[in-house]
């Protein structure tokens, strides 16, 4: 009698060690899979619940500045680094990884205004309300050293902001004009003035590294060449600008912090009206800074809340926001593109990740393949009302949230009564104007 | 005297201008001219009135101090004011006055002394002379404020040009599908040491040691892959190359066998007759060949001369020919009764004598007679062929595979075989003269054919190393290209067959795209905090569809339609045939299977026990048939009683009116579940479902059918296999675990220009 037998062969089912993954044979023929999107889409939708479960952006604080906090500044070499500067003078480095500061220093009498590390990282300079520019090492000073400064400046008047060149040994300054200094003289090597006398920032290009931005009091922004002996343009728009930052991967854009709740990305080349503007804030906003990769920025604002906005969105993307902290006055992005860190008003450095539901530390390649895939999914579904609802949905203050309503219902009010006027009068002499053209009053050559 | 003479002009040009004292602009240019003229005649004159002049000058001086002393001579003495007179006072190297005068200063005046001085190019002077006669005056320069706009706006395009460099890099960004942070990172794979270890030393004796003899065999040091050579090697290799010199190679190598195997065999032949018809076959063909090779050849027969010098010395050195081996002392014994063996010593002697011998050619004589042995054993070790030592060369140059020379294992062998020939042939030279190279056969010049091939080849290689090697470069990228394409293609075409139907891959990127641009947040005073918070979030205002989905069909086409479902409802019978006769079973108590009743009888006792009480079957067919009466259009019956006619109790209205009134709906399309009796597809719009539909066609998308091939194209890696999963989750952008992400450098720009720059001249 002839007996048939199942024959397998275990290579095709047998690991060969228990460290490796099951072997899982399976057949791709869609006729097989018929419900391969609803099961996706089910998916898609835990991904995005846990996303937003896991969503918990804040990290640390760093507190033990008496006063608010003025100034941050990134080391250009070392990540863990970070100094503030407050409003009493005091000057902290702090390291991240252990959340402690490391150096104290009473660099100035006053505001400390702006701070910058030079782009080595050795030293770094302060500028502050007693008219002066120091130059600190970035050493503490050895055991009985006095903490002094390499060199100091005294200045004719307030300094309000300062930069760094990214590779010379160059800085800027602003205040009644716009200065650039060698660091090896004591007296500014170009001067910039134009009609203005105060300047809240200045900020170089990363990219094109001899041109800058300033925002004067004026309602202005104003272009620099450093080669140059004047001034490039300026726009003037219809409130004032506190801050500008460049984006590092791309030229010629730079976002602008308004102080009509609003910011307002522009293209050098053509000031006449913003590439975007991005909204969402309900107060004055008082700094922003580009992420390292350029396609995202982060925005501090006097409502207490900072948001992060993809660079070509007029939405923020995130909005994070403690109980306890108060105006944001400072905001910068970590260079590793993984964290952003915001000093404010009630004394505290607060450390956030800049990915608000992102798992930190090294991941091995699995989780990493599965996070990408329901990173895939997440913006595959993205538009389903289920999962758009669910990724979409942010706790706010309910101060923010009332004055948000407000100011929407202000906004369509406002709309209304336009839309009224343009359907009441004779058809073209209301002409409609764009959200873009609306902040811009004019250009100046 | 120049003194003087100026002074004379500066006053004839008083003259003149006093002359004249109102003129014109325009009349004033002919004076200019005649003043121009007369200085010229002026200045052709100073030197031959030098003479006159001084005299003249003289004069004055004298008038002078007559003038001074008449002065001083009447009335009282007054004080005599100190003048200074200074030189630039009376006179000017222009020939203007400086003290002014009524007389304007002109541009001639300042011009005057160019045409005496060689030094202006003439071509100035003519644009001076030009300028003299335009009448136009030079507009004023412009006011401060304007020219700072000028300047602000030449210096603004400037920068503004600048920045656009720019431009390419930021969009080709901005087009990636995948961006890695940061920019500059290092490569990944193998590294030199150099790089990884900078001012790193070899100072064990064992890492010295090893370093002496990687450099005596000429190995790559610090790259530890490849040599330069042997990358170089590798892109020139083509692949019709590579085959051809493959097949080379083995032909060589299957010659080589045969021949080892050959001299194997013939080196176990035991018989000496044979070996000594053999050696004497090949002495005569030597000695044949010599003369020719004298004349062809002369450096390989000094070799050979050479050779039999070495011999002679050997033997010399040896008894081996002599009387006092034992093989000749029983022959010298035997000698005297034996006619062969007489013969047999004679001949050894005979040897001997030639052996020893001292050869006298022409080509001998330019090596010394008293030659050291030593030298003479450097000279063995010359008698190497040529050939095997390039071999050797080669070997470490480059990879020998590549460079189409033999193995290391049949260039080693060969070595090996030529040594043993050698001493094979010493031996043998000992015997009778025989010359270390066996005879040239058939395979061998074959060999060695090859071999200066390949030498050739190399030599080529090397001249061309430095001019051909970017080209071979730019083809090796091109089939690189190539290469890639080809995979991609595959890629495709497997990806294709996988997902049938499903053309996702452009839609994918627009997915990606739509999702940079976002709706604002829906910011609200809810916390979540656990999953069951999530579902517990407001839902979203169901935005109610401008149309119902598509499977409404404008009435148009609803003939065409109905064909179609008619069709395909023809095809579902077709294959649902048996599943209505399942149906029936349950009606029909079916015991048919006696093989394994358990089986069966559990699952149909385990359905009837679950539905004991009630006929699902019956009640889903009656479920069927009430949805198919609800669906069904309704008579409606409009008549009213009365109206036209009299009306009360017990009387109809009229049967006429009553056709008349009653109104007939038009038939609803043929309902889906026509020919599916165990299925009810109910078409209505079911609100619970819309909860969870696309409304609004998301805004990268163009049509319905985009999206939907978009949404229907699945991720998963139970659906695809793992090279698409990866590449369709590939992240956006990819940075590296506590990297710095410096802003762009220059350099990029650079790089981006000459890939772009590649790219062009490839295509």
């Amino acid at each position: 009698m002839k007996v048939k037998v199942l024959s397998r062969n275990p290579d095709d089912y047998v690991r060969e060690t228990k460290h490796d993954i099951q072997r899982v044979p399976r057949n791709y023929d869609p006729s097989l899979h018929p419900f391969e999107v609803s099961r996706e889409y089910t998916r898609a939708l835990n991904a995005t619940k846990l996303e937003r479960v896991f969503a918990k952006p804040f990290l640390a604080s760093l507190d033990g500045h008496r006063d608010g906090v003025n100034c941050l500044a990134k080391h250009p070499q070392s990540l863990s680094t970070l100094l503030s500067g407050s409003c009493d003078g005091e000057v902290k480095v702090w390291n991240l990884t252990k959340h402690e500061c490391v150096r104290t220093l009473q660099a100035h009498e006053g505001f400390v205004r702006g701070m910058v590390v030079r782009h080595c990282g050795t030293s770094f300079f302060t500028i502050g309300d007693d008219k002066t520019i120091k130059h600190w090492k970035m050493e503490a000073p050895g055991y009985g050293e006095e903490e002094e400064p390499l060199n100091t400046i005294l200045g004719k008047a307030v300094f309000t902001g300062l930069d760094h060149h990214q590779k010379n040994a160059v800085f800027a300054t602003c205040g009644h004009q716009v200065d650039i200094w060698d660091e090896q003289r004591s007296t500014p090597i170009r001067s910039f003035t134009w009609g203005v006398d105060s300047f809240s920032s200045v900020r170089f290009n990363p990219v094109e590294t001899e041109l800058l931005g300033s925002c004067a009091s004026d309602r202005s922004i104003v272009l620099y060449d450093m080669r140059e002996s004047t001034p490039l343009k300026k726009v003037i728009m219809t409130m004032r600008t506190n801050t500008i930052s460049w984006n590092p991967m791309e030229a010629y854009y730079f976002t602008c912090a308004n102080e009509d709740y609003n910011l307002y990305t522009y293209d050098m080349r053509h000031l006449e009206n913003p590439v975007k503007v991005h909204v969402d804030h309900v107060s004055a906003v008082l700094d922003v800074d580009y992420s390292p990769t350029g396609r995202e920025f982060v925005s501090a604002s006097f409502d207490k809340t900072i948001r992060i906005f993809p660079k070509d969105s007029a939405n923020s993307r995130e909005v994070y926001h403690t109980k306890r902290m108060q105006h944001v006055i400072c905001v910068k992005w970590s260079a590793d593109n993984k964290y952003v860190l915001s000093g404010s008003d009630e004394m505290n450095i607060r450390l956030w990740k800049a990915n608000a539901a992102e798992k930190l530390g090294v991941l091995s390649p699995r989780e990493k393949q599965a996070i990408h895939y329901s990173q895939k999914l997440k913006e595959k579904f993205q538009h389903h009302p289920q999962i758009k609802r669910i990724a979409r949905h942010r706790h706010l203050p309910k101060v923010i949230y009332h004055q948000k309503n407000e100011l929407k219902v202000m906004k369509e009010a406002r709309r209304r009564k336009e839309r009224n006027v343009r359907k009441h009068s004779k058809p073209g002499s209301v002409p409609v104007v764009s959200e873009k053209e609306k902040h811009v009053v004019s250009v100046v050559k | 005297m120049a003194k003087v003479s100026k002074k004379k002009s500066i006053k004839k040009k008083l003259k003149v201008s006093c002359g004249v004292p109102v003129v014109s602009e325009g009349h004033q240019q002919p004076v200019y001219e005649e003043e121009e003229e007369e200085q010229g005649g002026m200045d052709r004159a100073e030197e031959e009135t030098m003479s006159g002049e001084e005299d003249e000058g003289e004069d004055e001086r004298k008038r002078q101090k007559l003038l001074e002393a008449i002065r001083s001579l009447g009335g009282k003495r007054k004080k005599a004011l100190g003048e200074r007179s200074e030189a630039a006072g009376h006179m000017s190297e222009f020939s203007v006055n400086p003290d002014g005068g009524p007389a304007k200063v002109q541009l001639s005046d300042l011009i005057g002394s160019l045409e005496k001085t060689s030094a202006v190019p003439a071509k100035s002077r003519k644009q001076l002379k030009n300028l003299q006669h335009s009448e136009k005056t030079i507009e004023s320069p412009l006011s401060k404020q304007e020219t700072e706009r000028i300047q602000r706006d030449m210096a603004f395009q400037k920068a503004a040009s600048e920045v656009s460099r720019w431009d390419g890099f930021i969009t080709q960004n901005q087009r990636a599908e995948q961006l890695r942070f940061p920019l500059n990172r290092d490569r990944a794979g193998p590294k030199p040491v150099e790089k990884l270890v900078v001012g790193w030393k070899a100072r064990t004796p064992l890492e010295q040691e090893i370093f002496a003899l990687l450099s005596a065999n000429k190995q790559p040091l610090t790259d530890p892959v490849l040599t330069p050579a042997e990358e170089a090697s590798v892109k020139a290799m083509s692949l019709e190359e590579a085959k051809i010199r493959r097949a080379e190679l083995q032909k060589a190598r299957a010659l080589q066998s045969y021949y080892e195997a050959k001299a194997r065999r013939e080196r176990k032949i035991k018989s000496k007759k044979y070996h000594k018809v053999q050696n004497k076959a090949k002495r005569k063909d030597f000695l044949k060949h010599f003369d020719e090779m004298v004349k062809l050849n002369p450096a390989v027969a000094l070799e050979e001369l050479n050779k039999m010098e070495l011999a002679r010395m050997q033997e010399r050195m040896s008894l081996k020919h002599q009387n006092s081996s034992k093989w000749a002392k029983s022959k010298a014994i035997m000698a005297k009764y034996d006619e062969e063996a007489r013969k047999a010593m004679q001949q050894q002697l005979e040897m001997n004598k030639e052996l020893t011998q001292k050869l006298i050619t022409p080509l001998n004589n330019n090596n010394d007679d008293d030659d050291d042995e030593e030298e003479e054993e450097e000279e063995a070790g010359d008698l190497l062929p040529d050939f095997a030592n390039d071999a050797v060369d080669g070997r470490d140059a480059s990879n020998p595979w590549m460079k189409g020379k033999l193995t290391a294992e049949p260039a080693q062998q060969q070595q090996q075989q030529l040594s043993d020939t050698l001493t094979e042939a010493a031996q043998a030279v000992c015997e009778e003269e025989e010359e270390c190279q066996a005879g040239e056969t058939e395979e061998e010049a074959l060999l060695r054919e090859f071999n200066s091939r390949r030498k050739l080849h190399q030599a080529q290689e090397s001249d061309a190393a430095g001019g051909v090697l970017p080209e071979v470069v730019m083809e090796d990228a091109a089939v690189e290209s190539e290469a890639s394409d080809s995979d991609d293609s595959c890629y495709v075409v497997e990806s294709a067959s996988i997902s049938t139907g499903r053309e996702n891959v452009p839609r994918e990127t627009k997915a990606a795209d739509c999702s940079e641009r976002s709706a604002p947040l829906e910011e609200t005073l809810m916390r979540i905090r656990t999953v069951e918070d999530v579902e517990l979030l407001p839902p979203e205002p169901p935005a109610e569809p401008s149309q119902p989905p598509a499977t409404e069909a404008p009435p148009s086409e609803e003939k065409h339609i109905r064909k179609r479902k008619k069709k395909k409802g023809i095809e579902l019978k077709e294959v649902l045939t048996k599943e209505t006769k399942l149906i029936k079973v349950p009606f029909t108590p079916t015991v048919t299977d006696s093989e394994d009743p358990e089986a069966k009888m559990d699952q149909r006792g385990l359905i009837k026990e679950a539905f004991a009480g009630d006929d699902v079957i019956s009640d889903f067919l009656k479920d069927k048939r009430r949805k198919e009466d609800e669906g069904k259009p309704k008579v409606i019956d409009l008549t009213l009683p009365g109206w036209g006619d009299w009306g009360g109790v017990g009387l109809k209205p009229p049967k006429r009116k009553r056709r008349r009134f009653r109104v007939k709906s038009a038939p609803p399309p043929p309902r889906k579940d026509q020919h599916l009796p165990s299925v009810i597809i109910s078409e209505k719009r079911n609100a619970s479902v819309s909860l969870h539909q696309v409304h609004v066609l998301p805004f990268p998308f163009e049509n319905h059918a985009q999206f939907e091939s978009c949404i229907r194209s699945p991720l998963g890696r139970a659906w695809n296999t793992e090279r698409t999963v990866k590449k369709l989750t590939k992240p956006r952008v990819v940075t590296q675990l506590g990297a710095i992400i410096d802003p762009v450098a220059e350099e990029e720009l650079l790089k981006n220009n000459n890939k772009k720059v590649v790219a062009r001249e490839s295509s």
